[in-house]
């Protein structure tokens, strides 16, 4: 029984932990999503860029991890102004394949740019003392990393609830996601609005990409990879809702892992399972306009 | 009154007009033929080769009749030229049903029941819903082969599998010759029977669909039935090439339901052209010969290649190389 129980906490902990990470790659995709319907099949490839720079300013200039983290997730949003700016937004008025044949072939080009400079052989980042090893919750020991994982999880949610929920900017991004006519006759800058939140959103994703070396490593497929998981999280969530996306990161990420303890055989069979049941029921996902 | 019918007779014959000569053989269609005869004459000892080709056209066909036609969007069609490709691998491996011909049937009616099901439940929806579950379907597919790995031999897959001489009376040379003729023939079925599809009224409808679901719905089209039908044909086709992709390398793993699978063959569709039947030869052709040779030389280089390729294509040609070409002719022909 007590094993039982054990294992239930480990699932739950390590679940959560996975659960964030998906939260903070995939909320930016959300938001970008609600807002312009753009499929952005790239953003994969915005969370590996940051994952890439962590190691190399880890690594070669020898920065903090956390440190690096910032510096990461800061450039990262900045180089992505300019995609949405020049080449996004041609597009927002096109079919979803055409935007879906642009930010594929958008994610080709960075993998194969990032196997040019960095190889195909995964990558992995030092981490500070404070962070290996385990932690004493007082009724049993935890990986400092994980934890660490759940408490900046937490973190950015209560701050992007905050500015969601309770400041001008995301009174306007909520009012442009509900309805964008409307908003622009009320004379919100969507277009504005939008870089702004496409910068945040990659940005956000850069650092997940950071965060998850340590997790899974990092090889240049992560931008294809891990990218099916974003969107599922995102079309499970419902576009543009930050409450959906939460509900849909910690549902995967928990069952995900539950199928990876329980039944490794499976592998991702359980979590494909949830998706198709949850779409063919929900198909706008959990908080998602009809 | 009279002047009435008559006016609707010459109406009715007009369109029945004008899809009879949408329909009538034009002379620059026999081309891709006399080139595909060409090569194997060219260059007999690349026809190994040449059958992928003609494989990757077909394949690419059956994405053009439900993406091009019917405007559905999937990321998932590798999953039906999976289940044909095991139907024959499986077959021959474990039922040793070797006979090549009966083979395709059996692929074909199995990808066209899970293209049935799969379509019934899907096809509902749209957009981003919809990609995902079609890229949900064709990896719960491989899953599921990976799972039961006993049977499907998992990621290293049934090797060295055995066919029984085409109609028993032609064996297979070591350049694929007989292959390349096989796979050749059945294209040419598969491209008359899609031919005759898209220029039939339902071909009509699944335009229609395309271009305006609304308006379809309006005029009572059953928009979900059509649909059905074109992804189960769709499907059906997917299948057959998946069995032909089998039977001509003699063996298969779970990489044939790979994302990349997917996402490759819809490349090959939109660089030749949507919507257009001979953009599915364009493109794979083009495909195919550009990444045999470039993907030798540095498959990264190769992969960036692709992506640039793909955001040209979307900026500046997106109706593939076949409306550029279409493009250049007009003006000429106009100047």
């Amino acid at each position: 029984m007590q094993k039982i129980a054990q294992i239930a906490v480990s699932i739950l902990f390590d679940g959560l932990a996975y659960a964030m990470f998906l939260f903070i790659t995939s909320v930016g995709l959300s938001v970008t999503m609600g807002l312009m319907g753009f499929v952005n099949l790239a953003h994969g490839a915005f969370a590996m860029t940051g994952g890439y720079f962590v190691v190399s300013l880890t690594r070669s200039l020898g920065f903090g991890f956390i440190p690096s983290l910032v510096i990461a997730s800061v450039s990262v949003g900045l180089i992505s102004i300019p995609f949405e700016r020049y080449l996004y937004r041609r597009l927002y008025k096109a079919t979803d394949l055409e935007q879906v044949l642009l930010t594929i072939g958008l994610a080709f080009m960075a993998i194969a740019t990032f196997t040019y400079f960095y190889g195909p052989i995964p990558k992995s980042v030092p981490l500070p003392a404070w962070l290996q090893g385990d932690i004493n919750l007082g009724f049993r020991t935890f990986p400092s990393y994980r934890a660490f994982l759940i408490v900046l999880g937490a973190g950015l949610i209560s701050v992007l609830w905050y500015a969601f929920e309770r400041t001008n900017i995301g009174a306007k991004i909520r009012a442009a996601v509900d309805n964008r006519r409307m908003a622009e006759s009320v004379g919100i800058n969507v277009d504005r609005l939008f870089t702004l939140t496409f910068a945040l959103g990659s940005g956000l994703a850069a650092l997940g990409g950071g965060l998850a070396i340590q997790l899974f490593g990092l090889t240049p497929s992560f931008a294809v990879i891990y990218l099916v998981l974003f969107l599922i999280v995102v079309a499970v969530g419902g576009l543009g809702s930050l409450k959906g996306t939460l509900l849909a990161a910690l549902v995967l990420g928990i069952f995900d892992t539950t199928g990876k303890y329980l039944l490794a055989d499976a592998g991702g069979f359980f979590i494909y399972a949830v998706v198709l049941v949850v779409l063919l029921i929900k198909p706008a996902g959990f908080y998602g306009r009809e | 009154m009279t002047e009435k019918v008559a006016a609707a007779q010459t109406a009715r014959d007009r369109a029945a007009e004008f899809l009879i000569s949408r329909h009538r053989f034009r002379w620059p269609e026999a081309l891709p033929w006399l080139l595909a005869f060409a090569a194997f004459f060219l260059f007999p000892d690349r026809m190994t080769f040449g059958s992928q080709v003609l494989i990757a056209v077909m394949f690419a066909l059956s994405l053009d009749l439900i993406l091009g036609y019917a405007g559905i969007v999937t990321l998932g069609h590798a999953a039906f030229f999976g289940v044909g490709a095991y139907t024959v691998g499986l077959g021959a491996a474990k039922l040793g049903w070797t006979e090549p011909i009966s083979g395709l049937l059996a692929a074909a009616i199995i990808a066209a029941i899970v293209g049935f099901i799969s379509g019934w439940f899907l096809l509902r929806y749209r957009g981003l819903t919809l990609l995902m579950l079609t890229l949900a379907t064709a990896i719960m597919l491989q899953e599921a082969g990976n799972l039961r790995s006993d049977i499907s031999g998992g990621y290293d897959g049934l090797p060295g599998l055995e066919f029984k001489r085409l109609l028993g009376m032609f064996d297979y040379d070591l350049y694929g010759h007989v292959y390349f003729l096989y796979v050749l023939a059945v294209l040419a079925v598969v491209f008359f029977i899609v031919r005759r599809i898209v220029y039939s009224p339902f071909g009509q409808a699944l335009t229609g669909i395309r271009e305006n679901v609304r308006r379809m719905h309006a005029i009572g089209a059953p928009v979900h039935r059509h649909l059905v039908i074109a992804y189960t044909i769709a499907a059906a086709i997917a299948g057959v090439a998946g069995a032909l992709f089998t039977q001509t390398n003699a063996y298969v793993t779970l990489t044939v339901f790979d994302f990349d699978n997917s996402a490759r063959v819809m490349v090959m569709l939109i660089l030749g052209g949507t919507g257009r039947l001979y953009g599915a030869f364009a493109g794979a052709v083009v495909y195919m010969v550009l990444e045999d040779y470039f993907s030798k030389l540095s498959p990264t280089f190769w992969q960036f290649g692709i992506g640039l390729l793909l955001v040209l294509a979307v900026l500046f040609a997106r109706r593939g190389i076949l409306g550029l070409l279409e493009q250049a002719w007009h003006r000429r022909s106009k100047s």
